[in-house]
């Protein structure tokens, strides 16, 4: 996490904290590896980025976590709108959007733990997927925070392994992120 | 525009070239980007075949930094556009507007490891401002305008355009828009008017102001506009590497360049200032220092065209995100009215600030062995050729003491590599520079160093009639390496030897590629041997002017310390009133 020159004179912000920015890029070849090319060049690391088409075929949406102070929230976004192929950026406050991951994890079971895991299933809204002699496959979908709840509860049973989509997210209410929407 | 015609891809390319105003372009024919080789050979556009595509690059980069237009440089694909890297990254570094184009195997072709095929525009995505890979012929001229729009609008920079070789063959109905509507690219012209008023009432406040003039100032065509602003304030001046002859040298209000090499006026006046007018400047580390330490007491006005400037390096007080010209027109009145309120009394500020440029002027010796002095050698130039003359430097101690040591008075007269310091610029640049401004004497300031990597131009300029005088400053040495191997390395020079008074024959291989070569070792022949210089015209010049190796750059801001601590000569701080501390 490099996000400020090394020798900035460090303002009282400089606390890391989670953002989720939802970004509208043209739906053009070329667009995440500019994207991904301008985090790694500036020293950003990306948490998780999801990217797929929207309502329009010309413009995909991604939805891009990162951990950085405020200022260096600011640079994120200044230096995303300068490549050409991006159209709008919006920073995506958890408390009034949707924000959504899938988890897909194979765990352990046996004759014993496997009505446990089942139950957990349950208590958290998720799904069995697929069931072999030893391990069931299990779906859910969540915040962050969630999915972390039931990662917690699953590994004392031995998780196999996982797979997470990244975290998509869109506002509650009217469309402020729509596409008709100028530039930011 | 809007007739379609059918032609070629390639047809349609050179038509999108002439279509948006392209009169000259620098460039190297190969096969992926023959197709258009071959309508160029018929158009009113001048080609000027160069022998590197890296002189393409900065012939294009010099080209437009003397003239204000977009440069335009081609070539094939793979190694001919691999070998544009260097000067895309140089221009967009600068913010000099530049589009390439290279052509492309064809497009059933890419990604199969074809001949000579190199990702050029995947290569090229961090060092451009935008890059295009076009492989539908219907693309191109919609590309080409578009890439022109982007390369001279906002902050300028370099474009590159990727053509696949069938896209250039197949037929097409030539569509150049009217206009250009990018949904992901509209610069910000206007600086909001509250951020006007906030800058305005910052000034009014300030004691101890400083107009820090960056390089901005010149593409935005601010000049005249930050004439009558530094008058209306009354503010000292200082202009960045960049931006020399933005403000004429001979001002009275003129501090001189701040940074590593600054004077110790400029320098000081950043450090001890309480208000920074950043204009078109980005506080780079060669300017500001250790950044922690840089101009503490300051407020900052920063404007700037690019929104992600402001607050990069140093956090800004008021933002005026917006073409500067337009910006410093806002301002005047602005600040006039805040100054019938009150206009703050500066003059303290202003003996203290022309006390320290008195006290620390540029200097230099000339060496007791009787050996040539390069700062004496690159003054006289400027003396003897005036401030209408075109200077480019290379990189190292000659573009310092070139920034230090020429007056600089107009904009456009002083080209340099100054954000990615490209050794080898200053022929090309200067080569291109002639070609846009063909009336102005053109020197290269170059280095023995600089002037081995890029010499080849010479061959280029001697036979499209290109007449530019190229002064190599030799001390047959990597002077400015060798400088800080002096300094911070126990005067151990590892590799910094080149024996260039030996090996080659400056003058020799100048009479090889079609160009007057002059020799000059002793300070009473420097005019004469300038005036000799001056007085060619219808060839290149090459004068070797044999310096000595010792000489260095001064003052100094040793990398990573603080401003705080120049040096403005081996060992030796400025000796500063008690009160000044």
């Amino acid at each position: 996490m490099t996000q400020s020159h090394p020798d900035a004179p460090s303002s009282s912000t400089s606390i890391l904290k989670t953002r989720t920015l939802s970004v509208l890029v043209e739906n053009s070849p070329g667009v995440l590896a500019r994207i991904s090319s301008l985090f790694s060049r500036r020293g950003y690391n990306i948490d998780s980025l999801a990217v797929g088409p929207t309502e329009n075929p010309n413009f995909s949406r991604m939805t891009i976590v990162i951990n950085v102070e405020d200022h260096a929230l600011e640079q994120v976004i200044a230096q995303l709108d300068k490549l050409i192929n991006v159209i709008s950026i919006t920073e995506l406050d958890p408390v009034v959007s949707v924000q959504r991951e899938l988890l897909l994890v194979k765990v352990s079971t046996d004759e014993k733990t496997r009505s446990q895991v089942l139950e957990t299933v349950q208590l958290f809204r998720a799904k069995v997927v697929d069931v072999a002699q030893d391990a069931v496959t299990i779906e859910a979908t969540g915040n962050t925070e969630k999915i972390s709840a039931l990662l917690r509860v699953l590994e004392p049973f031995g998780i196999l392994e996982l797979i997470q989509s990244g975290l998509v997210a869109m506002s509650r209410g009217l469309k402020p992120g729509s596409i008709s929407e100028d530039k930011k | 525009m809007s007739e379609s015609t059918k032609m070629t891809g390639a047809s349609s390319l050179v038509k999108a070239l002439e279509a948006s105003g392209v009169d000259v372009m620098f460039g190297i024919p190969g096969g992926a980007i023959l197709p258009a080789y071959d309508p160029i050979f018929d158009s009113k556009i001048r080609h000027i075949l160069v022998r590197h595509e890296q002189g393409a690059g900065h012939a294009a980069t010099g080209y437009a930094q003397a003239t204000g237009r977009v440069g335009v440089c081609i070539a094939t694909s793979g190694p001919g556009a691999t070998n544009l890297v260097t000067p895309l990254a140089d221009a967009q570094m600068d913010s000099v507007p530049i589009v390439a184009i290279t052509g492309q195997v064809a497009s059933g072709a890419i990604g199969t490891d074809a001949f000579q095929e190199a990702d050029i525009r995947g290569i090229t995505m961090p060092i451009t401002k935008h890059s295009f890979l076009v492989t539908d012929p219907a693309d191109i001229a919609r590309s080409i305008a578009e890439a022109f729009h982007i390369a001279s609008t906002g902050r300028p920079g370099a474009v590159l355009v990727d053509i696949a070789k069938d896209a250039l063959q197949m037929q097409t109905e030539f569509n150049y828009p009217k206009s250009i509507d990018l949904g992901g690219y509209k610069p910000k012209l206007d600086a909001t008017p509250e951020s006007i008023r906030d800058a305005a009432a910052l000034i009014a406040q300030s004691k101890a102001p400083v107009l820090y003039i960056g390089g901005g100032a010149i593409k935005a065509q601010a000049h005249k506009e930050l004439l009558k602003l530094a008058e209306l304030t009354g503010a000292p001046v200082v202009t960045t590497l960049m931006a020399r002859g933005a403000f004429p040298d001979s001002h009275p209000q003129h501090l001189g360049m701040p940074g590593m090499h600054g004077t110790v006026a400029a320098v000081t006046a950043l450090q001890k200032a309480d208000l920074l007018i950043t204009l078109g400047a980005r506080f780079d580390d060669r300017v500001t220092g250790k950044l922690s330490t840089f101009a503490p007491n300051a407020k900052i006005i920063h404007a700037d065209i690019d929104p992600a400037e402001i607050g990069k390096n140093r956090r800004a007080d008021v933002a005026l995100v917006g073409d500067l010209r337009l910006t410093i027109e806002a301002l005047l009145p602005a600040i006039k009215s805040e100054f019938k309120k009150n206009q703050p009394d500066i003059s303290a500020w202003l003996s203290q600030a022309y006390g320290w440029r008195n006290r620390f002027p540029l200097g230099y010796d000339h060496p007791s062995d009787g050996s040539l002095s390069p700062q004496y050698v690159i003054e006289r130039i400027g003396k003897l050729s005036g401030p209408d003359a075109i200077y480019a430097a290379g990189v190292g101690q000659h573009q310092m003491w070139a920034s230090q040591f020429i007056s600089y008075e107009k904009p456009r007269t002083w080209l340099n590599s100054g954000g990615l310091g490209t050794m080898g610029y200053a022929v090309p640049a200067a080569m291109g520079a002639k070609v846009g401004a063909p009336d102005t004497t053109v020197w290269a300031i170059d280095g023995d160093g600089c002037f081995q990597m890029t010499n080849q131009e010479l061959v280029t300029c001697a036979l499209n009639n290109i007449p530019i005088k190229v002064a190599v400053i030799n001390n047959e040495s990597l002077g400015m390496v060798r400088q800080w191997q002096t300094l911070f390395y126990n005067e151990r020079y590892s590799n910094t030897q080149l024996h260039s008074k030996r090996i080659p024959d400056f003058a020799k291989l100048a009479e090889a590629m079609g160009c007057v070569g002059l020799t000059c070792d002793s300070r009473d022949d420097v005019d004469k041997t300038i005036a000799q210089a001056m007085e060619i015209n219808d060839r290149p010049v090459v004068v070797d002017f044999s310096v000595h190796k010792d000489a260095m750059v001064w003052p100094m801001v040793a990398a990573g310390t603080s401003n705080d601590d120049i040096v403005n000569a081996r060992s030796l701080a400025p000796i500063w009133d008690s009160q000044e501390l």
